[in-house]
């Protein structure tokens, strides 16, 4: 590609990037495209994207500030990073909302261009800090982006604001010659994503030309930098985020049990793409029904669930806070559902666009009366797959509603993923009750082993019976008030449920199996978690780590696990809600480290929180 | 899971001879005595032997109130929900299973007070249901509080001073969501409460039916004007499609247009021809809008069909698509869809 002289490359193990700009500057598609190139290459990723609720804030205000990191590496990578060593600024505001996480020392390329007065002011500038030595601790680059994108553009004769939309690209292409990325595979999307708008596609191909031909020419970088491929095992992958793993996994859960997908949704963020990812598979058979609310969207997908279809609804906290009743009515006419939760932080509305692990009581313990239901949950980005397919299995085979509980970092995160083999996929058979010649059917027969009560569908000669919130006899299902009948269907469809740990697998610990500690995790802290623990092993410390992908049953060996280890830390993006749940079940004093900030925990937080612990036991 | 549509299964023997009685569950009915929702029990188990369908092929679902027992006395499939939401899971269970016939069975506050929001965006969906609202104007099962189709300055226990609501008018409600049928009858009214049934099950799409039911208890009379023999034939007026609208002990009286507004004419004064004629087929809604909002005492109330117009039914449309893409981008393969987008080899 280059007609000048090849300037020198120097390798790296690992790299953290932040783009950072205005919700309008496209920084969430370059960060994209720079992870699914970055992807191709075979390293290890781990993205965070984080944006503001607001479709367009301000422009160059503080809130309007959009970002999207990712952390590659040849090595194994867990998380995002905790602080990157290269930060992209294209407007004052984002510097000034990002500057803080830069690594010291670390490189900042900014758009000079961008920091005019009036920008400056917006985001509460006294003075230019590109010129005021303020930043003099980092390795500052300035790049007029918009300025030369124009330039790159100028043949084009596009107007003015089209062509300046192109800067993105431009810092797209200068960021893929500096860490040695080839910009085809962006062309090539560029090529089918505006085919149909040719003089846009030109623009933006030319726009990230213009930047990998300036960053290769420009004194302003003399060396690039490149990251070799990780060793990664061995397979065919691709790039996942947590959203797009969960819908795979509910069409491939529905091709499993050969029982066609009904999902049932009420937009809402972080939830919504699932809801846009299935509306694309009709090939699938995939029935997606946009309800009017939240409780519609759950009631419609009882009633699918009741026509023999696997049913499935998808929404966050607020809308779970709606669905309660219904899921109520799940646990007691004993359908399988699965209530997908892309958790965010709360109350009420909260920030929509930020990542919490708050509702795991409201997915546990959240309903009125004595309403037990399973509760699975995803640890990274790709394990949505396999969880969502966990999902449905036991919903379908033990009869009752399941929270598969994701939340805004799983399900906007990416990383790659291994592509499993179909025969690798659990199978899992549905059988339907059909007519039992003569004999009076019972709706609440009982499965031995499960407890399950036969999935009868309407339709089926002779099965005709009815069901309803009111409490049921057991056996015949009719409407019952009997005080001892209550007493033994509240306990039944508790045993229900703890009777699925005899069908999950044991909690695995990673590390010593006994110790001074162990942190133990559940959901999206995995990443963070497992670096941490292996950093302080490492070090030499009696550390090891478990993650919990099953909350309700608990794994029937947990106790056992916590009983083995001298001290046990939980970190969450809660007050200390799974805490809460080990201490009263196991009595077990576990420490907490909670986190409630709206963005996931560092590396360096766990390893703190470690080290506290440890030093402290040797006092003791 | 059997997708065939039910009329295949007609000319079946058993379905041939069901009676009234296959239909009655053997739980005992345990409505008030001199319920109105007696009645309606016992027409829907007299017209449904006569729609020639398999008993397994009727689902009856409700949602909360005194109505909503509704389907544990009937012997079909059965499914008593949620206040309000009876709509919502109907809708679900259609669009999975269209070859089922899915009755919802609601009240005045199931569906227009709790599950109001259900109710209209069910009318506008057009799925292939039929919904049976008996309407008694009171809460009967939380024992006697005014409703949303309670008269204003209604006197319940929860409005002593009488009730500061407008009551909701549940066929003008149904007809501005754009409901393709809509229609009123009587609890009492046994023929044309069976002739309503028997039209809701014919009709493609979503079927409305109100049902005036009188609640002895808490608020017995409340449709006595119109059930009472001596003022019945001058208070309502029979719909009869492409039939001027005349009603009265000796059809003595209809009603005519005057500008926008209807007026009750004695037929000895006026032409026949120059009476307003009902005509349930009308797209545009306006003539059964209005319709629906005769009340007394200056206009009769009407019971009947108000509306019904043939269009495409939700669970068809959403099969369509399916059927669309199916043919376009072929049968999906799990496989290809897992390996979907750019994918790289390591070795």
């Amino acid at each position: 590609m280059s007609e000048t002289v090849e300037k020198p490359i120097e390798e790296l193990e690992s790299v953290i990037i932040r783009f950072a700009g205005d919700s309008g500057d496209g920084m969430q598609l370059t960060g994209t495209q720079f992870t699914n190139t970055t992807a191709l290459l075979g390293n290890d990723i781990s993205t965070f994207p984080d944006f503001p609720a607001e479709i367009r804030a301000p422009a160059g205000t503080l809130p309007g500030v959009s970002g999207f990191q990712l952390n590659f590496g040849s090595r194994r990578i867990l998380t995002p990073g905790d602080s990157p060593d290269v930060l992209v600024a294209m407007n004052p505001a984002a510097l000034k909302v990002n500057l803080r996480d830069l690594a010291r020392g670390g490189t900042l390329i900014a758009n000079e261009d961008a920091f005019t007065a009036q920008n400056l002011k917006k985001a509460g500038y006294a003075s230019n800090p590109l010129e005021d030595g303020s930043l003099n601790g980092y390795q500052l680059i300035k790049v007029p982006v918009t300025f030369l994108t124009m330039q790159g553009l100028k043949e084009l004769g596009l107007p003015k604001s089209t062509a300046e939309r192109c800067k993105n690209f431009f810092a797209l292409g200068l960021l893929c010659w500096l860490y040695d990325r080839p910009i085809e595979p962006t062309l090539r999307w560029i090529e089918e994503r505006f085919g149909k708008l040719p003089e846009i596609a030109e623009a933006n191909s030319t726009a990230i030309k213009a930047g990998y031909y300036f960053a290769e020419t420009t004194e302003l970088f003399p060396k690039h930098y490149q990251v070799k491929k990780a060793p990664i095992e061995p397979g065919k992958y691709r790039k996942i985020t947590g959203n797009e793993a969960a819908a795979l996994g509910f069409v491939a859960a529905s091709r499993l049990a050969k029982t066609p997908l009904f999902y049932g949704s009420y937009p809402i963020t972080p939830a919504s793409d699932i809801l846009h990812e299935l509306a694309r598979f009709k090939n699938y058979g995939v029935k997606t029904f946009q309800a009017e609310d939240e409780i519609a969207a759950v009631t419609a997908v009882i009633g699918a669930a009741y026509g023999g279809a696997l049913a499935v609804t998808g929404t966050s906290g607020p809308g779970v806070a709606l669905k309660s009743e219904a899921i109520g009515l799940a646990v007691m006419v004993e359908l399988p559902i699965v209530i997908a939760n892309v958790q965010r932080a709360g109350p009420s509305t909260g920030m929509p666009t930020k990542t919490e692990q708050a509702d795991l009581f409201q997915a546990v313990l959240g309903r009125n009366s004595e309403s037990p239901v399973a509760v699975v949950a995803p640890a990274t980005p790709a394990d949505c797959f396999a969880m969502a397919i966990e999902a449905c299995r036991i919903a379908t085979k033990y009869m009752l509603p399941v929270f598969f509980l994701s939340d805004g970092f799983l399900a906007n995160g990416a990383e790659p993923w291994k592509i499993p083999a179909l025969s690798e996929l659990p199978s899992f058979a549905i059988r339907h009750a059909s007519a039992n010649g003569g004999e009076t059917f019972q709706p609440y027969s009982r499965d031995e082993e499960t407890l399950a009560r036969p999935w009868a569908l309407p339709g089926t000669p002779g099965l005709e019976h009815r069901i309803g919130g009111i409490e049921k006899a057991n056996l015949s299902g009719n409407v019952s008030y009997d005080p001892d009948n209550h007493a033994a269907m509240v306990k039944l469809r508790a045993e229900k449920v703890e009777r699925i740990a005899n069908d999950i697998p044991l909690l695995q610990v990673k590390g010593q199996p006994e110790g001074d500690l162990l942190v133990l995790g559940w959901g999206s802290t995995y990443g963070p978690i497992t670096a941490a623990v292996e950093q302080a092993q490492h070090e030499g410390l009696k550390v090891s780590s478990a993650h919990l992908r099953y909350l309700s049953p608990f794994p029937r060996n947990l106790g056992e696990v916590l009983g083995r280890f001298d001290r046990v830390l939980l970190p969450e993006m809660n007050m200390g809600q799974c805490r809460m749940l080990i201490r009263a079940r196991y009595l077990k004093d576990v420490v907490g480290l909670n986190k409630v900030k709206g963005r996931p925990f560092m590396i360096s937080e766990i390893l703190a929180k470690i080290h506290e612990l440890l030093e402290k036991g040797e006092r003791a | 899971m059997n997708e065939s549509n039910g009329d295949k299964e007609r000319g079946q023997t058993e379905v041939l001879s069901l009676t009234r009685k296959d239909f009655a569950s053997d739980q005992e009915v345990r409505w008030c005595p001199g319920c109105g929702d007696y009645s309606i029990l016992a027409q829907v188990q007299k017209v449904l032997p006569t729609f020639h369908l398999p008993r397994e092929k009727y689902v009856f679902i409700s949602g909360i109130g005194c109505s909503s027992r509704f389907p544990y006395y009937m012997k079909t499939y059965g499914f008593h929900t949620i206040h309000g939401r009876a709509p919502a899971v109907a809708s679900g269970l259609k669009c999975v299973r269209p070859d089922l016939s899915v009755w919802v069975i609601t009240g005045d506050g199931d569906a227009l007070s709790i599950g109001g929001n259900h109710f209209i965006h069910l009318m506008r969906r057009n799925i292939d249901l039929n919904v049976l609202l008996f309407n008694n104007r009171i809460y009967g099962l939380t024992k006697g509080q005014y409703s949303p189709t309670s008269e204003l300055g209604k006197k319940t226990k929860s409005t002593p001073m009488g009730s500061l609501e407008q009551p909701l008018n549940p066929v003008a409600v149904a007809l501005a969501a754009g409901a393709t049928f809509v229609a009123r009858t009587i609890d009492t009214e046994i023929k044309h409460l069976q002739q309503m049934l028997e039209r809701a099950q014919q009709h493609k799409g979503t079927s409305f039916v109100e049902i005036y039911q009188n609640c002895p208890v808490f608020n017995d009379g409340a449709w006595e004007s119109l059930t009472d023999k001596a003022t019945r034939s001058d208070h309502v007026l029979t719909l009869e499609h492409g039939k001027p609208l005349v009603f009265g002990k000796e059809n003595e009286k209809g009603i005519r247009l005057h500008g926008l507004r209807p007026e009750v004419v004695a037929l000895d004064a006026v032409a026949k021809d120059d009476l307003l004629s009902h005509d349930e087929k009308l797209d545009d809604t306006t003539l059964a809008y209005m319709l629906s909002r005769f009340d007394m005492p200056q206009l009769p109330v009407p019971i009947g069909v108000f509306r019904a117009v043939e269009k495409p039914t939700y669970e068809n449309l959403m099969q369509r698509q399916i059927d669309v893409a199916i043919e376009t981008q072929g049968e999906g393969d799990l496989e290809a869809l897992l390996h979907e987008g750019d994918t790289w080899v390591v070795q």
